[in-house]
Order: structure tokens, then sequence, then C-alpha cells
């Protein structure tokens, strides 16, 4: 059941239709939508919500997902109220994700472009391959983040668990708080004036106004593990 | 003077033969693991070992080139809206841009669509001139990633969820430095030069239960349209095809140890994974025993090499088979009439394997543009074309000769065996006997 609320906003009710409608609606939408806002209801865990979109569209799901919530995202703003479930924003593109509460594995995988801001926390891998997405999580987040991150940024408001940025290449990480431990090839680096200007702009495109560039250390790779060398073989 | 003791003729070792010392030495003094491409090259039981029976006086066959007999195949039919349909039933597996050159790739493109068959990307993403070229068009979804992105996936006409490959079941890509060029490197979003190592397992599932939601997330992103493959290797073939099935699949592909790599480790290739051989009778097992045998259409890759192989695997059970060094080889690779450069590298046409070196003189394992130039992607193309046509007209011939006017319609029956391995793995009897080891306990007649 779909119904037209005032000229832009339109309701979509999981409860009352299925996903594929919902999926199916959201891909017919252009760059010149004048659909531009809607807003998805009892989403109940449900998966691949809101994936594959390709509009700057404004989607506000009200209540908790399931797996890859916004998948493949291109350009639309998706706001989940509520926690998403693993693999959210995975292979992102483009646009913004925003989820109000936590995120389980795999948030932003792979993610390409676009801004994924959690305001909770964040469970294991997150930004696990991503290639060129920002994610900004307020919370904490779970072990093995950011392995083998090849660009991008990952700012962590909170803390990291175990071997963060294992096996990383040139993405580039930020944490406030404590690193339980840095996986193979991920070092602590200088936090240089561009960095502190790129995290400030990232802080700023999330929203965040309680915490400062300069409160944070930032990690990228040693670049040991780039070509193979047998002395190496006890970091694999 | 003491009387001339013979000696005794110098004796190699079965066990330390020359390729074993060889490899000791080469390991000894580099102290990395031997990296080549390719499928498995020790000897195992194959299609060689298997037999047609032909028609006689209690089957008749049908006229050669006069009678009809059908070689087309839909795969897709379960779940996608628009499945794919191939005149013939061999299509071109999964080869990367990076491991492969542009050239190349477009040739196995030419190729496939003048033959009317797909060709599949590979773990490199999509190239322009790859989709430009190729008429149907699988693409690969990676656990690396590299490439992929939703515009790719909608233009694909298929989608293939690779798990794992028959050369190295359980292993992740590979590419190292020489070939990652700055085309290949701004694909793959990596520092131009590096060693690329990619994931052997998907970075947001695990388990077939994730991955029928991934499925579910493909499916959806694309609107249903386009069948979904999953290809593993040869490992557990029953239950992974189950698992495959119940996970959602449209198509699987099923990868024997013969089937090439563009490159890992030598240990790799030769010591995982069943022969394709093995793999086929299980695979159509299991789907007989969900009651999803046609319905899920199975794909059979690793060293299928001409007509009869792939009427052997269809008769099997297999609904389509799947070439890679075939069509590495009809392109013009390990050509010996690039001997003198083969030997240049150290090795002979026929042998060359070191894809990953990026030095090939054929122009196709290869990212240097000097030696991509030496492929023409039309000629080349065409000679692939030319290739399958014969492999089609090889499979029709044995399907007549068998009395069958579809060479889907051919069967266990037609075949047996020439060895007890063979017939064990084929289960088809022994040339001459009723005997199916492990199937039934009869000698005799």
């Amino acid at each position: 059941m779909q119904q037209l609320i005032g000229d832009l906003m339109r309701t979509f009710d999981l409860a009352q239709s299925p996903l594929r409608e919902l999926n199916e609606e959201l891909h017919r939408q252009t760059d010149g939508s004048n659909e531009a806002h809607w807003e998805v209801l009892n989403p109940r865990g449900g998966h691949a919500i809101a994936v594959g979109i390709d509009a700057p569209i404004k989607v506000d799901v009200r209540g908790s997902v399931g797996y890859y919530c916004a998948g493949m995202n291109k350009k639309a703003t998706v706001t989940v109220h509520g926690s998403a479930g693993p693999g959210v924003a995975e292979n992102m593109m483009s646009g913004k994700v925003v989820i109000k509460g936590d995120a389980s594995q795999y948030a932003g995988a792979t993610g390409r472009g676009g801004l994924l801001v959690i305001e909770g926390n964040a469970s294991s891998r997150c930004g696990i391959s991503m290639k060129g997405i920002d994610i900004v999580v307020k919370g904490n987040i779970g072990h093995m983040s950011a392995f083998m991150a090849q660009s991008g940024h990952l700012v962590v408001l909170g803390d990291a668990g175990d071997a963060l940025g294992d096996s990383i290449y040139e993405a580039k990480l930020f944490v406030r708080g404590k690193v339980k431990s840095l996986g193979a090839d991920c070092i602590e680096k200088e936090m240089r004036p561009e960095h502190h200007e790129a995290l400030a702009k990232l802080l700023a495109g999330a929203g965040i106004t309680d915490a400062k560039a300069s409160e944070f250390r930032r990690y990228g790779s040693a670049r040991k593990l780039y070509n193979f060398n047998i002395d190496n073989a006890d970091a694999y | 003077m003491s009387p001339k003791i013979p000696l005794t003729t110098p004796r190699a070792s079965a066990t330390f033969d020359d390729y074993t010392l060889s490899e000791i030495r080469r390991a000894a003094s580099t102290g990395i693991y031997d990296i080549r491409g390719g499928g498995a090259k020790r000897r195992v039981p194959h299609f060689d070992d298997l037999l047609f029976l032909g028609a006689s006086i209690s089957r008749y066959p049908l006229e050669g080139y006069r009678e009809k007999c059908s070689t087309n195949v839909t795969l897709g039919t379960r779940f996608a809206k628009k499945p794919i349909e191939l005149k013939i039933p061999i299509t071109i597996a999964g080869m990367s841009f990076g491991a492969l050159s542009a050239n190349a790739k477009e040739a196995l493109g030419r190729g496939a669509s003048i033959a009317g068959t797909s060709t599949t990307t590979g773990d490199g993403g999509m190239t322009p001139e790859e989709r430009g070229q190729s008429k149907t068009l699988v693409y690969q979804y990676l656990p690396s990633r590299y490439g992929m992105n939703p515009d790719d996936l909608r233009k694909a006409d298929a989608i293939e969820v690779v798990v794992g490959q028959g050369a190295k079941p359980g292993g992740g890509g590979m590419l190292l430095g020489q070939k990652i060029s700055d085309r290949v490197a701004e694909m793959r979003n990596l520092p131009k030069g590096i060693d690329q190592r990619s994931a052997c397992r998907h970075p947001d599932w695990t388990g077939p239960d994730d991955l029928e939601i991934k499925i579910l997330e493909l499916r959806e992103i694309t609107n249903w349209e386009k069948p979904i493959y999953i290809k593993v290797g040869g490992t557990r073939p029953y239950y992974d095809v189950a698992l495959a099935v119940k996970a959602g699949a449209d198509v699987i592909v099923l990868d024997g140890m013969q089937g090439g790599t563009a490159a890992t480790q030598e240990v790799f290739i030769e010591h995982v994974g069943l022969p394709t051989l093995a793999c086929i009778r299980p695979a159509v097992q299991s789907l007989q025993d969900l009651g999803m045998h046609r319905k899920v259409q199975l794909i059979v890759s690793g060293g299928i090499r001409n007509g009869a192989d792939v009427a052997k695997a269809l008769a099997l059970g297999a609904d389509a088979v799947s070439i890679g060094i075939a069509a590495l080889a009809a392109l013009g690779d390990n050509d010996p009439a690039l001997e003198a450069e083969y030997e240049k590298l150290g090795t002979r046409a026929g042998c060359y394997d070191d894809w990953h070196e990026g030095r090939d003189p054929a122009g196709i394992t290869t990212q240097d543009p000097e030696l991509a130039k030496r492929l023409d992607p039309v000629r080349a193309g065409r000679r692939l074309a030319n290739f399958l046509k014969v492999m089609t007209l090889e499979v029709q011939t044995i399907a007549r000769a068998a009395g069958h006017n579809n060479i889907h319609n051919l069967e266990p029956e037609d075949l047996c065996a020439l060895t007890i391995e063979a017939a064990a793995m084929a289960r088809v009897p022994l040339a001459g006997t009723s005997w199916i080891p492990g199937v039934n306990g009869s000698g005799g007649l």
C-alpha cells in the first residue's frame, strides 16, 4: 500500500506490500524525480531494503533492518531509524547512509564512495575491503575492521577492536579512543595538517560537533607487505 | 690390473624425479613457493578414460549432417525473468582483465558472440572492450569486488557469484606487481606495481544462509532479471551443489582441478581439489535428489578440450560446459610458432605457464602494451569461433552416432570406462562388463 503524503513524500508500508514493490518503485526514481522523499514503515529486520537506488532521493526507514540495507547505493540519502544488520551500505558508490542505532558486521564493505555514518557502534569487519567510501562511527568498532582496506577513510570516535587495518592498502583510519591491536602491516602514522583538514571535513559531513580532529590518531599501511618477501612470511 | 667391474645403469628415482629435484633447487634458491598459471598438469582420471558405445542393432543412429541434432541451451530458467539462450552449450569461463590483455578479452567476446555463446568477466571488473564485443556477458561477483559497481551489474546478462575455482578451491586471487599497470591499478583501486592477493572469502557473507540473502540482494538490485550462477571448485560436489540450490542459484558452475587460474601456488594447483570427472556424477545426483536436475542448470569446467569431452560431460548430466585454457590456446597461447621466444623464457611451447610474469610472447596473458599489440582481437576471435564450431560439430557427430537428435539427450548409458577408476568416478560400467565400482558388485557381462 502506498499513499501520497503532501506533494513529495511517499510512504511505503512493508507490512502491507512486498519488498519487491518497494525496490522497484525506488529504482524508477531518476535525477529529476518529484517523489524525492520516501518513508518506509515496518521494515521488521527485513533484508535488502532500499538496495540499488540510483537517484538523489531521501529514504527514511522507520525501524531496524536486516542484511545489506542500501547496498550499492548511488546518490540517495538513506537513514535507518533503528539498527542495521550485516553489510549495510555494502559497495556503496555515492550518497549518504545514516544508521541511528548500531550496525552489525561488514558495515560499508567494499564501498567505493559516499558517506556512511553509524551513530551507535559497528561490529567486526567494519569497512572491510573499502575502496573509497568514507565511514564515520560515533561508537566503537569490532575486530578486523578495515581489513584489506584499499582507499577512503574510516573515522571512529570510540575504540577499535583487535587487528585494526590488517593487510591495509591506502585507506586512512582515524581513531579517537583505544585500539586494542593493529593488524599485519598497519601502523600509527603522523597526523599532518592535511589529515587534520580531511578529518575535520569528515566530522562536519557527519554532523559531529563534539569531537575535534586533534583528539584522533591516524593509522595506515606500513607498505611492507606490498611485494612478497619470504622473510615477512610470519606476518601473513 | 684388477678386472673391470661392470657398472649399473644410472637410475633416476621415481620419487625424486627430475621435476621434483628441480623444484627443490628452485625453492632453495629463491625462498618463494612456485607460482604459475593453468590447471593441474598431473595425470588424473579424465574424459579420455571414457568411450561412447555408439549405435548398432540395439540403438539406431541419426544421419550425420542430414538429421537435425539440436545444440541450444537455456540457462537460468529457475528464477530469472530473462534467462540466457545460447546456441551451443560451450561457454567461455571467467578470466580477468589484468590476467589477460584487453585485446585478449575482446577476442574472447568476439569469438563467443560469433559462435552464439557467452563469455565471462573475471577478478578485475568489466571492460568496455569486452562488453562491447560480447553478445552475452556473465559478470563475476568475486570476493575482491574489484571493479564491482551496480551499473556494470545491470549491463550484465547474468551474474556469477564465485565461491571457488577448481585450480585453487579455498584460495583467493593473485596478480603480481608486473601486471598491475596503470589501468589495472585504477580499475582495482590499488597502488601500481604491488603484488595483489585478493581474498578467498567474500567480505560480507559466510556460509549458505548468508549467501541466500546475498543472492536476494543481487536479484533486488537487478530487478530479478538476470540469472544468478554460483561457481564452486570441485571439492564436495554433492553437498556444495545442494547448498547452492538451497541458496537460490539459477545455474551452478562446477570447476574441476584441471581448470585454469591466472596464477597461484603450484602446490595448490596440483594438490587441492577433485578431478573434473569425479565431480560430475555427485553434482548431478545432488540435483536429482532435490528434484532440480535440468531446472537448475549445471555447467562443468576443468580440462574440456574438444567435442568428445563436451559430449561426455553432457552425457554425465551437465547442461553446458565452460572452457578457459582451450580458449586461450585457440587464440594463440603456447603456439609452437613462438618456440624461439618461449625458449628465451626458459620453457617450451605447450609448457609455458608463467602467465603471472606478464611476458607472454603471444600477447594474451600480459599488460605490456607492445606484447599485447601482437594479438589481433578480430583474427583471434575468429579462431576461437572456429574452434567452438568444431567442438560443436564433434558433439553432434557423437550424439547422432549414439542415436540422439539433441545433444542433451546423451546419457550415462551411452558410455563405458577404460579404467576401474574412471568407471567408479563416472559411474559407468568398465568396458565390456556391467561392473560399476561402488555401485554394483557384478564383474560379469
